[in-house]
C-alpha cells in the first residue's frame, strides 16, 4: 500500500454558517417555531375523557397498552392504525421528495431544526461568521472559556429540555414532572432523558452535517426518489459562469464569486458544485445570493428552486415549463392516490369501529362434556371488550337450535358486567338436553349475541356446538 | 495525472487517487470522518471491557464467569423470587381464607384460580388430563358428578389427603368388595343388567329383575336401593349417564367381578396451603362446582 503520505481518514471541518435573512430563512424560523412548539407542548395538551381514563390529550400507555390521540383511542388488536399511519408518512416522504426533493431534510428533519437552534444559541453568545473563526483561532482565555461555557450550558439546557418533553408523551405529563423533580419519577424517565439530551448535546452541537452526510440513510434513499422534474435547490450555472470578482463583467456571468451561498450554508459545501448528497436543500444559499444580485442589480434566482429538465432549456435562452407540469406528473400522482386511499382506509376503519368487541374459543379440551342426566355441555371462552370509559353489562344469549341454552360461569345471570376501558374473559357453557339434535349431531351452528345493555348496540359472534357425534 | 508531490488526481473528479489501479480503473481517496474511526476503536474497547465484565469466553467446560458475578439463572431465580415477594400478601389471604366465603371478585380469588391453574397443569393434568376432563378410571373434573362431593369444602379436602393412599391416614377411603369371590358368574350378570336398567341403558328386563335382589342385598348399602350412590362413602351414583370405567355390561362385570382401587396422592403434603386452595378454587370454578 502505498498512500504517499495521504490519510484515509479526516477531521471534521469546522463549519461557521453566516446569517442571512430572506423568504426561506423566514419560513424556516416559522417552522422551526411550529414543529418545536408541536413537540414540546402536546404532552401538556389536556383532553376531558372521563372519570376512568387518563386526561392527557396525547399519551402512550406502554403499560396500560393504550395509545391516546385527542378523541381516538387505540387498543393494541388496532395496532394496524399505527402501521398504516406509518405507511403514510413513509409515502409522504415518497411524494414530497419527488416533487420538492429533500424538503424533509432541509425543513422538518429533527436533526435539522435543532441544529438550526443551536447554531441560533452559537451566533447569539459568540457573535456571527467572523467573530466564531476568530474566536476559534483565538488561544484559550477567560473570554473564550466564558464565551464556551456559556455556550455549551445554553445547548445542555436545551438538550436537557429536549430529552424531558419526550418522556412526557409517556406519562402524566403534570404528575411526571412533579416526580422528575423530587426525584420520585421511575429510573427509566432519568435514563431516557439522559440518553436523549446527550444525543441532542452532540447531534445538535458537535456532529451536525456529520449526522446527515455519514450516518443517516435518506441521502442514499432520496436519490431514487428524485428525477429530473424534481424542483430542487440548484445554480443556475448558464447564468453565473464563468463566475468572477471584479467591477468590469465583460466575459463574466452573474455570479460574482463572493461565496455568500457558501458562507451561509449549514453543511458547508458549495452548491455551485451541483447536486450532491450533503445538500440538504434548506434554501439559505437562495436567500444569501438573491440578497447580493439585488444589491449588483441583478435579476435574483441565481441559485433557485429549479428542475433539472428545465437546465437546457433555460440555458437555450427558453422560458422554464410552468411549475405545475413538474409537480403534477404521473409519479406523484401514484404516490398521492396511495396515501390517500390508506388515508381514507383508516378513516372508515376508525368510523365504523365497534364498541363492543367479542372474541369467542371453543374450548376443545374436551370439545364437549356429558352431565349426569346425560345433556351435553360445550364450554366458549369469551374476551369482552369493552372501549368505553364506564363499566358496561353485556348481555349473552345463543340461538341456533331451540333446545341449547347459554349459561355464564360463576353468576345466575345472563349479563356480566364488564369494567371501564378493560377486556373481561368469561366462560360460557352452551347445554343441549339428553335427546336433544345438538346433542346427538356431530356439530350444530350457533350464534352467539352479546349485547350492551346501556346503548342496546348488539354484535354476533358464530360458532359451533359439538354434540356426541 | 501525477502531481510534482508524488500525489495523483482524478481528472474528472478533481478528488486525490489512493494511486491504486487496477485494469486502468483508479480508487478516490474519500475519506473517513475520523470520529468513525474512533467509534470503531471505541466499539473494541467497548467489547473487551464486556467480555471481561461479562461471561463470555468459553472454556473447556463452561465460561468465564465475569467480575460482575452476572447469570441469568440467578436473573431468572431473582425474577421468580420478586414475583413470590409480590404475591405473599395475597397468598397469605388465600391460605388462610374460607374457601366458601370468598368473593370471586376478591383477588385472592382470582390469585387462586389463575395460580391453580398452573399448579393443576404441573400436578394433576398428568391423570386428569390437561382440559380436566379425566379419562378412564380418572374422573373427569367439568361434569356436575362428584364420588366425594363437588362443593368447595369437599374438593379441598380431596386435594390436601387424596384417595385410598397409603401416606395419609385421613385420606379418603372407601373400598368395594370384589364379588368375584362372593357370587357366581351368572349372578354377577344379573346384577350388571340390573345396574345398567337404573340409568336406562341396554339390559335385559328379566335378569334385571333377578338381579334386583341381588343388588338389594350386597349393594344397596352403600350405592342406596335407588343406585344414587352415597358420598359418604364415595360410592358412585349408578342412576346417572357418567360412568368412571364405562357403562357397558362387559365393563359393568368386569368392575363387580374384580372392584375397583383408584388411587390419588395427598397433596397437602406436597403442596403449601395456598396451593391446594388454589388448586381447589380453580377446579371449583370448571364448570362442575357445588
Amino acid at each position: 500500500m502505498s498512500l504517499q503520505g495521504q490519510s484515509l481518514y479526516a477531521a471534521r471541518e469546522p463549519i461557521f454558517p453566516r446569517r442571512v435573512s430572506g423568504r426561506f430563512r423566514s419560513l424556516k424560523w416559522w417552522l422551526m417555531a411550529l414543529t418545536l412548539g408541536i413537540y414540546y407542548v402536546t404532552p401538556w395538551i389536556r383532553w376531558d375523557r372521563g372519570p376512568n381514563l387518563p386526561d392527557q390529550a396525547v399519551l402512550i400507555d406502554l403499560a396500560g397498552r393504550r395509545f391516546y390521540f385527542f378523541w381516538i383511542e387505540i387498543w393494541p388488536h388496532e395496532f394496524y392504525f399505527v402501521a398504516g399511519l406509518l405507511i403514510m408518512a413513509g409515502l409522504g416522504l415518497f411524494l414530497f421528495t419527488s416533487a420538492l426533493g429533500r424538503v424533509w431534510c432541509g425543513y422538518a428533519c429533527p436533526q435539522t431544526v435543532w441544529t438550526d437552534l443551536f447554531i441560533l444559541v452559537e451566533r447569539w453568545v459568540e457573535g456571527d461568521r467572523n467573530a466564531r473563526v476568530r474566536l476559534l483561532n483565538a488561544p484559550w482565555s477567560a473570554t473564550k472559556a466564558r464565551l464556551r461555557l456559556t455556550k455549551w450550558t445554553l445547548w445542555l439546557l436545551i438538550a436537557i429540555a429536549t430529552g424531558g418533553a419526550w418522556v412526557f408523551y409517556f406519562a402524566d405529563a403534570p404528575t411526571l414532572l412533579r416526580d422528575l423533580v423530587t426525584f420520585d419519577a421511575p429510573p427509566v424517565a432519568y435514563s431516557t432523558i439522559f440518553i436523549l439530551a446527550t444525543i441532542t448535546f452532540i447531534f445538535g452541537g458537535f456532529m451536525r452535517e456529520q449526522v446527515c452526510i455519514y450516518m443517516c440513510p435518506w441521502p442514499r434513499i432520496q436519490a431514487a426518489m428524485m428525477d429530473d422534474d424534481t424542483l430542487t435547490v440548484a445554480y443556475r450555472e448558464w447564468r453565473g459562469e464563468p463566475r468572477g470578482k471584479g467591477k468590469n463583467r465583460d466575459g463574466l456571468g452573474d455570479c460574482i464569486d463572493c461565496n455568500a451561498c457558501v458562507n451561509v450554508c449549514p453543511m458547508g459545501i458549495d452548491i455551485r458544485d451541483g447536486q450532491q448528497l450533503a445538500c440538504i436543500t434548506c434554501a439559505l444559499c437562495i436567500d444569501a445570493c438573491d440578497d447580493v444580485m439585488e444589491k449588483i442589480g441583478k435579476p435574483r434566482g441565481l441559485i433557485d428552486y429549479l428542475a433539472l429538465s428545465d437546465a437546457p432549456r433555460e440555458a437555450a435562452g427558453m422560458p422554464p415549463r410552468p411549475v405545475w407540469q413538474h409537480v403534477f406528473r404521473t409519479r406523484t400522482l401514484v404516490y398521492t392516490a396511495a396515501w390517500s386511499l390508506i388515508g381514507v382506509a383508516l378513516l372508515y376503519a376508525l368510523f365504523v369501529r365497534a364498541d363492543i368487541d367479542v372474541n369467542v374459543t371453543q374450548v376443545r379440551n374436551p370439545q364437549f362434556v356429558t352431565l349426569s342426566d346425560g345433556s351435553v355441555r360445550n364450554a366458549y371462552d369469551f374476551r369482552l371488550r369493552n372501549m368505553h370509559g364506564e363499566d358496561r353489562p353485556f348481555r349473552i344469549h345463543v340461538t341456533g337450535d331451540p333446545t341449547i341454552r347459554a349459561a355464564l360461569e360463576g353468576t345466575v345471570y345472563e349479563s356480566v358486567e364488564v369494567p371501564a376501558n378493560e377486556t373481561l374473559q368469561q366462560r360460557v357453557y352452551v347445554t343441549a338436553p339428553q335427546s336433544s339434535d345438538p346433542a346427538s349431531d356431530e356439530h350444530t351452528e350457533i350464534r352467539f349475541w352479546i349485547e350492551d345493555l346501556v346503548s342496546g348496540e348488539r354484535v354476533y359472534h358464530d360458532s359451533i356446538f359439538t354434540g356426541r357425534g | 495525472m501525477t502531481m510534482a508531490d508524488g500525489k495523483k488526481k482524478d481528472e474528472v473528479t478533481g478528488i486525490e487517487t489512493t494511486g491504486h489501479e487496477w485494469d486502468g480503473i483508479q480508487e478516490l481517496n474519500n475519506p473517513l470522518p475520523r470520529w468513525w474511526l474512533w467509534t470503531f476503536y471505541l466499539t473494541i474497547i467497548w467489547g473487551i471491557g464486556y467480555t471481561i465484565a461479562y461471561p463470555a469466553w468459553p472454556l473447556v467446560s463452561g465460561a468465564t464467569a465475569g467480575v460482575l458475578g452476572y447469570s441469568t439463572r440467578a436473573e431468572v431465580a431473582a425474577e421468580i423470587q420478586r414475583f413470590e415477594d409480590q404475591n405473599a400478601a395475597v397468598s397469605a389471604t388465600l391460605a388462610s381464607s374460607d374457601l366458601a366465603l370468598l368473593s370471586p371478585s376478591d383477588p385472592a380469588h382470582q390469585f387462586g384460580v389463575a395460580g391453580g391453574a398452573s399448579i393443576f397443569r404441573a400436578n394433576c393434568s398428568q391423570c386428569h388430563g390437561a382440559g380436566a376432563a379425566g379419562a378412564k378410571g380418572y374422573p373427569n373434573l367439568l361434569d356436575d358428578d362428584w364420588l366425594w362431593g363437588g362443593d368447595l369444602e369437599a374438593i379441598q379436602t380431596t386435594v390436601a389427603h387424596g384417595i385410598r393412599n397409603e401416606t395419609d391416614p385421613d385420606a379418603r377411603w372407601s373400598e368395594m368388595p370384589a364379588f368375584g369371590d362372593i357370587l357366581s358368574e351368572e349372578e354377577i350378570v344379573a346384577t350388571a343388567h340390573h345396574v345398567l336398567s337404573l340409568s336406562d341403558g341396554d339390559h335385559d328386563a328379566a335378569l334385571a329383575a333377578e338381579g334386583a335382589t341381588l343388588f338389594a342385598d350386597n349393594c344397596a348399602a352403600c350405592h342406596m336401593d335407588d343406585g344414587t350412590g352415597d358420598r359418604q362413602q364415595g360410592a358412585p351414583n349408578l342412576s346417572d349417564a357418567i360412568w368412571l370405567y364405562g357403562g357397558d355390561l362387559d365393563t359393568v362385570v368386569t368392575t363387580i367381578t374384580n372392584a375397583r382401587f383408584g388411587v390419588m396422592p395427598a397433596w397437602g403434603q406436597r403442596l403449601s396451603l395456598a396451593d391446594v386452595k388454589a388448586v381447589t378454587l380453580y377446579v371449583h370454578q370448571l364448570g362442575g362446582g357445588e
